[in-house]
């Protein structure tokens, strides 16, 4: 068992769909949270295989995409007048345009910017260059939150003075929470992230199902993980059930990982947070405990504020809550592309709008 | 002295200068065209249709498992002409060395260049060297030219294509890109992927000999199978249709390719070819690839189609197609 | 939102594994993980093991997808 091609079976694929067929008769919206999902359902071009009836929404679920434009203009402008430090970030983060440029622009302006593929990254770049300050800039969910704070002890355990980071950490059930509040979308049910319930737990999603009457399955990233929990979220709504269900059960259990949330809590708190697209949410945002002033990239450096505004008519916003798909942007395909992004969600290969370029809808 | 570095002075014209040019240059790349040192190489050719390509080299590290930017400099320009029906015959080497650069790197380097060149029997026949100061180079940029040609009946071009055409692709795919990405900073991940990096006029040849019906040719080098066979039908009346499970990969550049967040239809190839031929000749060709050591796991990906035109379909391993794009902006490892 | 594919564990020194992912090994830190072990499939995000991988309720997942489809 390796976990990736048993759950990749052509014949079986099919014969889930098949299924999905079978039972589906009711007009059912679905939110998938998670990008990873908005992309894998794209990438396998599984929109296009389901009943007409059946509608799936893409929801706020890429961290890149919900940063504030704010946030990125913040770093941006830092970048811009500060040339002495090293940024060290995910390659998502690259190429995503803040008002009038992108890291990637500012690197090539002489900034000194590093693609990580882990926190952990930004340690090494740290004992490499005693000599400089490193930043580690960092966004994501709680999947990537125990990473960073880890990553924060090991700073601290080892002594590494040089290292800083500036966090905009964002927690996925209150983005959820406000999204049903809104009262602006019509879902009937969700598919909630594997790996972000990997470490909070099932347990997280209790409000779904008891103050607002939604049911939701937790599923898996592979094209059968994301077939089977479609068809478990159908079929509950096709029976009038209203549950949490896990579909990745491999991964996921009800209580979460203990010890990422331990973790997780020792070095950060809850705040408030600004989502692009959604505005500023209560208690949907992680910041760096008082403790942790020393790592506190915030503390150490003026960062500067940045300017919270949107590109012209961009619907980036409406997209990210599932008001409107991408088509329904005049921006997209035309001004707005993977080239040429207009708003973060053509950026990011999680974004709404790139899964939609770039796997195209083309009726088959 | 002898010295053990790269020195400005190297590429000043003077003495140190013509030593390097002697001792490493000369040297290795030996033949009666270099050998004068004349501002030109002076050759005949005895044919009407000649094949004229240039690729600058700049690879980030210049040694990697599998090659180096030396052997890249030398396959890469011999596949330019290959593809296009042409057998390479001479080439031109240029060099821009950023100053510090170990001599004896440069010495392997540069005799990587001269065996794979041998060994693919094509001379280097003029050549340039220039030094720049430390810090306005990445070590060493190659630029190789190349001249090859075309024989009598041989023609080949995207026009040509037609639907119900058949696209072949000449071994597994990935390997440059991942044995790269594994060597590069803050990668670091142990593998046993090397570069395919290779040169391909004689599998070219087998081909050609055995089949009159293929139409075009191309190496899917930068951007990956993806962009290139996007490539070969954006401004046709055609459009592809591709299997998935079809494309020769191997496990390793799956792996890699999971941890790091990466699609390998975009992965750099620098000893690959795709083919589109007629239906009729498609067994053929393929066997004839199969019979070629660099084409042993060739196989057939895709067809041509009418609709969608300019287009690429991908049909998924699971049996759902999408359409499959061209690759946009560097493929960077992802959180998400 | 978060990529994380599975891993097996060949290797432990201290809080640092070595993960083998079809043929290819990649070190990751283990601070988030209890009682890892080796042989232990786990999930891999950004360079951390941030759960393990059930092999039962693995195969108990196909079988339910299995019967589904009969």
């Amino acid at each position: 068992m390796k976990y990736i091609d048993e759950f990749r079976q052509k014949d079986i694929a099919q014969g889930l769909l098949e299924k999905i067929h079978k039972i589906s008769t009711k007009n059912i919206h679905i939110m998938e949270i998670c990008g990873t999902h908005t992309h894998a359902i794209s990438k396998y071009g599984l929109r296009s295989s389901l009943p007409s009836n059946i509608r799936l929404i893409s929801g706020p679920g890429c961290p890149v995409c919900v940063t504030s434009m704010g946030d990125i203009n913040r770093i941006l402008g830092f970048c811009k007048k500060e040339k002495d430090v090293i940024i060290a970030t995910f390659g998502d983060m690259m190429r995503v345009p803040g008002t009038d440029s992108s890291l990637q622009e500012q690197r090539a302006m002489g900034s000194d910017i590093r693609v990580v593929y882990s926190p952990l990254g930004a340690l090494d770049i740290a004992r490499a260059n005693p000599e400089k300050e490193v930043i580690l800039y960092a966004v994501g969910f709680e999947t990537t939150v125990p990473t960073v704070a880890a990553t924060i002890l090991t700073a601290r355990e080892k002594n590494i003075e040089n290292f800083s980071a500036f966090t905009l950490h964002k927690l996925t059930p209150p983005a959820m929470k406000a999204l049903m509040d809104s009262g602006e979308l019509d879902l009937h049910g969700f598919i909630c992230p594997g790996h972000v319930t990997a470490i909070i737990g099932a347990n997280a999603y209790r409000f779904l199902t008891e103050d607002y009457r939604a049911p939701c399955v937790v599923a898996g990233f592979e094209p059968l993980d994301a077939i089977h929990g479609l068809y478990m979220l159908i079929k509950q709504l096709e029976e009038g059930r209203v549950k949490i269900e896990i579909q990745y059960k491999r991964v996921v259990t009800w209580e979460g990982n203990r010890k990422a949330q331990k973790i997780m809590e020792e070095v950060f708190e809850i705040c408030d947070s600004n989502w692009r697209g959604i505005g500023m949410i209560p208690m949907s945002g992680l910041r760096l405990k008082e403790q942790f002033s020393d790592f506190n990239a915030e503390r150490k450096f003026a960062i500067g504020e940045g300017v919270n505004e949107e590109s012209g008519s961009c619907s980036c916003g409406e997209i990210l809550r599932g008001i409107l798909t991408p088509n329904q942007c005049s921006f997209f395909g035309k001004t707005c592309t993977p080239e040429t992004p207009v708003g973060p969600c053509m950026v990011s290969s999680e974004g709404t709008c790139a899964a939609y370029y770039k796997y195209g809808t083309f009726n088959f | 002295m002898k010295q053990e570095r790269i020195l400005l002075s190297h590429g000043s014209g003077g003495k140190l200068s013509y030593q390097l040019i002697h001792d490493i240059f000369l040297k290795a790349f030996k033949n009666e065209h270099l050998a004068p040192l004349n501002d030109q190489a002076i050759f005949n050719l005895s044919a009407s249709r000649l094949a004229f390509t240039t690729d600058s080299y700049v690879v980030n590290p210049i040694f990697f498992p599998g090659g180096d930017i030396g052997k890249l400099s030398i396959c890469g320009t011999i596949n330019d002409l290959a593809v296009g029906g042409a057998e390479p015959l001479y080439l031109s080497v240029s060099f821009i060395i950023e100053e510090g650069i170990l001599m004896e790197d440069l010495k392997m380097i540069v005799d990587s260049m001269a065996r794979t060149a041998s060994h693919a029997r094509v001379k280097i026949v003029t050549g340039d060297t220039k030094v720049v100061e430390r810090g306005k180079g990445d070590k060493l940029f190659i630029n190789t030219s190349g001249i090859g040609v075309v024989k009598e009946g041989i023609n080949l071009s995207p026009s040509l294509i037609r639907p119900g055409d058949i696209v072949l692709v000449s071994g597994s795919i990935g390997e440059h890109g991942i044995a790269i990405m594994t060597h590069r900073e803050g990668i670091q991940m142990e593998s046993q992927v090397e570069s395919d990096c290779a040169a391909l006029h004689e599998l070219v040849k087998d081909m050609i000999s055995r089949s009159n019906g293929i139409r075009t040719m191309r190496d899917p080098t930068r951007g990956g199978l993806a962009t290139t066979l996007n490539e070969l039908v954006i401004s046709s009346e055609y459009g592809m249709l591709i299997k998935e499970d079809d494309i020769p990969m191997k496990e390793e550049v799956k792996g890699a390719c999971e941890i790091l967040g990466f699609d390998p239809l975009y992965l750099a190839n620098e000893g690959k070819l795709i083919a589109i031929v007629s239906k009729d000749s498609a067994s053929a060709v393929l066997e004839a690839m199969k019979e070629n050591p660099l084409g042993r796991n060739a196989s057939i990906i895709g067809t041509i189609v009418s609709e969608p035109r300019g287009k690429v379909l991908l049909e998924t391993s699971i049996g759902n197609r999408s359409i499959l794009d061209m690759l946009s902006g560097e493929q960077l490892p992802r959180i998400c | 939102m978060c990529l994380g594919i599975p891993g097996k564990i060949i290797e432990i020194s201290d809080i640092m594994a070595k993960v083998d992912v079809a043929g290819v090994r990649k070190e990751v830190n283990l601070m988030l993980m209890e009682n890892p072990g080796i042989g232990d499939y786990v999930i891999v995000h950004a360079g951390f093991a941030i759960q393990k991988v059930d092999e039962e309720e693995a195969l108990e997942t196909l079988k339910i997808i299995n019967d589904l489809i009969l």
